[in-house]
């Protein structure tokens, strides 16, 4: 100490450094240090992992005392898989889309979690009725629906405006480019809906062999005029910037760009394609207690119903009320909701077991059909 | 006799002493070699095992495949195997394993993996009626009828291997047909062969067009004043510091059909406004954004080598009457030639692996090899897959060093 004392004499910044660096520390790191118990949450990031912690981690944390931290990331499941394999689990929760959720389970990098744990519905009925068929797995089950639709910029247009999937096809009555995602995934589903396959055909016929070739011829038929986008904040900006004249996107992204950002965009609810996804736990989670209490609170009806107050996706429970109105803007949630009574009945339920079964196959024949 | 003996004595402590300070020394490297064998020797052998070596079924479902070993591959198996494929299918649930199989299963023939996750859990709930001798196989073709082809059966054979070659099989477009013999996927099935050599020829082209753009500019620094020289230096460098992803997004605002350059032809009249060049999300993204990227690599190695070339041979050869191209051929250029050797090797290898800014700017026919590794890794988990296909673009490094060795030689090469 005696040592140190004369050179902190001549350097009269270094205790002043030290404070800055623990205050640094304290802003970057203030769970650590205040609560014992803190839960990691991977989560989509953007508008949508905002909504979520606003509805669901915010009142978790407060109720239950636990620290919740967001972490970003973009789906799939490598990160899941080398921190199981390599012991070092620092993801408790993971919100996945549905098919990933049943690939991870497959693989044992999951915690079960029959859908029979889960809190019963409004009316004090099992869990097991209150989720729509095609929604649940051994190790989770879908907590929102989000829709891949149409959408386009009314500036684009002066006379008729497109209101079906064919009309997303069809390149002679308006002419001009579309917007795909860059994915096997929902095209497939899309191309035949724009053929005109009844939506309850679909994947019957995407089990055949000349349904496939169908689902490819038809978007075939458009492939020079596509651009393909990856992430989804392109849609509204490919509709503002007007590249494409229409184009499919997750409905989030284009309510918020019509509401939050007043975009003179469209919707078509015609043949929409109902995507789902859930919390996961992660096998190997030092905080396997928090983390279930996490997923029981997330599946909670009540709970669920809150999101669509922030962001204009829809619980999947059939119970689960939704929100009536927008928080922000007061906006009336009714016709921008993938379930609401305008909506439903036009919609696909996305398959997850297909995809499981022949999303590899597929992945691979769409990648090879994209490069020809 | 004692100043005799003295002698080797002292040769002996002398030769020691050098054994052990060149020991001390080599010592020194010992924190390195342990880092290089933990983080890149070991995950390589690690991955290139993976792409061979695959036990999750053989595991689960050893009693099976003993079994089916012995089937003939074309007829029904035998009664006896139903049995055991149920009871170990059930106990691959309770061990959780069941999944594993099923994806592994499913690789094989696409739709098995529902197959055999349901039959796992229905079975699970059944009890055996003592006296139907054919009651599992009953009730495996009641739950699902794919158990009554033997084409099913073939593919819990095949995923049952523990060593296989069937990734690297893949990664060629190729796969095991009924009677086992190697053929050709179906057309639509074939993408990897295709993208190995797009990944060759963009590779190619990368490596020229940096030669080409970077010599002239590792020529005009080396031979600059000293004060200009470090200027156009630090302005390949300051790129080169500049985050890949801000570089790449850069391209993206210039190019794009909305993007400055186009605006800029449009303003000048040089393109019509529905007629805006498509320079991103294609070949001509991916080339234009590689290029810059690399350009550094390939001008720093020549611009070490150049510096190097003292001026007075030009002008020798000038004063002995050649012509500045010839003088530039006969003496300049093979001087240069080991930077250039390091240079092109240096961008070629870096571009065969190239992953970021093809997924940006590739768009639909600008992706590369490595985006596929990126996809079977993250996205379907196929792990084998992945490591085989990165273990031929390894071999093809590698071959392409020999041959390099081989025409330049590489003790000749200089990296700065």
């Amino acid at each position: 100490m005696t040592g140190r004392a004369p050179q902190m004499a001549t350097a009269p910044w270094r205790p002043a450094l030290a404070t800055v660096a623990l205050a640094v520390a304290a802003s970057v790191f203030p769970a650590a240090a205040l609560a014992a118990e803190v839960l990691t949450v991977a989560s989509w990031g953007g508008s949508y992992a905002r909504a979520s912690k606003l509805a669901v981690l915010d009142p978790f944390a407060e109720e239950y005392g636990i620290e919740v931290r967001l972490a970003d990331y973009n789906g799939g499941l490598a990160q899941v898989r080398s921190q199981v394999e390599t012991g070092n689990v620092h993801w408790d929760v993971v919100d996945f889309d549905t098919v990933d959720l049943l690939l991870g389970c497959d693989e044992g990098l999951l915690e079960l979690f029959p859908v029979a744990s889960l809190p019963p519905a409004t009316d004090g009925s099992p869990a097991a009725n209150d989720y729509p068929p095609g929604t649940v797995t051994d190790c989770g089950s879908a907590m929102l629906f989000f829709s891949s639709i149409v959408a386009y910029n009314t500036l684009s247009f002066e006379a008729e405006t497109p209101t079906t999937a064919a009309d997303f096809f069809d390149l002679e009555k308006f002419p001009g480019r579309r917007g795909l995602r860059r994915k096997a995934q929902v095209n497939l589903e899309f191309a035949l809906l724009g053929d005109g396959v009844p939506r309850e055909d679909v994947y019957a016929l995407l089990d055949t062999p000349a349904g496939l070739e169908r689902a490819y011829a038809k978007l075939d038929s458009i492939k020079d005029q596509v651009v393909w986008w990856e992430t989804g904040a392109q849609p509204p900006q490919l509709l503002a910037d007007r590249e494409v004249l229409m184009t499919t996107a997750p409905n989030g992204r284009i309510f918020n760009a019509q509401v939050l950002e007043d975009q003179p965009f469209a919707v078509i609810w015609d043949s929409h394609i109902l995507n789902h996804g859930g919390f996961g736990v992660v096998t190997g989670t030092n905080n396997l207690d928090a983390a279930r209490a996490l997923v029981l609170y997330g599946a909670r009806p009540d709970v669920m119903g809150r999101l669509s107050a922030y962001i204009a996706y829809s619980p999947t429970r059939l119970s689960s009320p939704t929100a009536p109105v927008n928080l922000a803007t007061g906006t009336p949630m009714g016709p921008h909701l993938p379930t609401s009574p305008q909506n439903r009945d036009s919609a696909l339920l996305f398959d997850f077991e297909w995809w499981a079964d022949n999303g590899d196959e597929q992945r691979e024949r769409f990648a090879a059909w994209l490069g020809r | 006799m004692t100043a005799n003996a003295a002698t080797p004595r002292a040769e002996l402590r002398n030769r020691a002493a050098r054994r052990n300070a060149r020991l001390r020394a080599s010592a020194l490297t010992l924190p390195l070699l342990a880092f290089i064998g933990v983080t890149f020797i070991a995950p390589l052998v690690v991955m290139l095992t993976r792409s061979v070596h695959d036990a999750a079924v053989a595991e689960a479902l050893p009693e099976t495949l003993a079994q089916l070993a012995e089937w003939d591959g074309a007829s029904m198996p035998p009664d006896a195997v139903f049995d055991t494929a149920a009871a170990e299918l059930v106990q691959a649930r309770e061990a959780r394993t069941v999944g594993q199989v099923a994806t592994r299963v499913n690789r094989i023939q696409s739709g098995l993996r529902s197959v055999v996750t349901r039959t796992a859990s229905r079975l699970r709930r059944l009890t055996p009626d003592a006296d139907d001798p054919q009651f599992w196989r009953n009730a495996m073709l009641d739950i699902a009828p794919a158990w009554g082809e033997a084409a099913t059966w073939r593919a819990m054979r095949a995923a049952g291997e523990r060593f296989t070659g069937r990734h690297y099989l893949q990664a060629l477009d190729l796969e095991r047909g009924a009677a086992g013999d190697v053929v050709a996927r179906a057309p639509e099935q074939r993408i990897y062969i295709a993208l190995f050599g797009r990944t060759l020829v963009v590779s190619l082209g990368v490596t020229a067009l940096c030669l080409l753009l970077g010599f002239p500019v590792a020529y005009l620094i080396a031979h600059a004043p000293p004060q200009r020289a470090n200027l156009l230096l630090l302005l390949v460098l300051v790129p080169f510091w500049t985050s890949l992803l801000v570089r790449t997004t850069s391209w993206i605002v210039l190019l794009q059909s909305q993007g400055v350059v186009n605006d800029f032809l449009v303003a000048l009249g040089l393109v019509a406004e529905d007629g805006r060049l498509s320079m991103i999300y294609n070949m001509t993204g991916t080339f234009v954004a590689m290029t810059h990227v690399l350009l550094p690599f390939m001008v720093l190695p020549l611009y070490a080598v150049m510096r190097t070339i003292p001026p007075s041979h030009m002008s020798a050869a000038a004063s002995l009457g050649a012509s500045f191209q010839r003088a530039f051929w006969r003496v300049y250029w093979p001087q240069t030639l080991p930077g250039v050797g390091a240079g092109s090797l240096l961008v070629f290898i870096l571009c065969i692996g190239f992953y970021i800014t093809p997924a940006l700017v590739g768009g639909r026919t600008g992706q590369l090899i490595s985006n596929m590794i990126a996809y079977h890794m993250q996205q379907s988990l196929n792990w084998g897959l992945a490591a085989a296909l990165g273990g031929i673009l390894l071999a093809c490094v590698v071959a392409l060093y020999l041959i390099f060795d081989r025409l330049v030689g590489v003790d000749r090469m200089k990296l700065g």
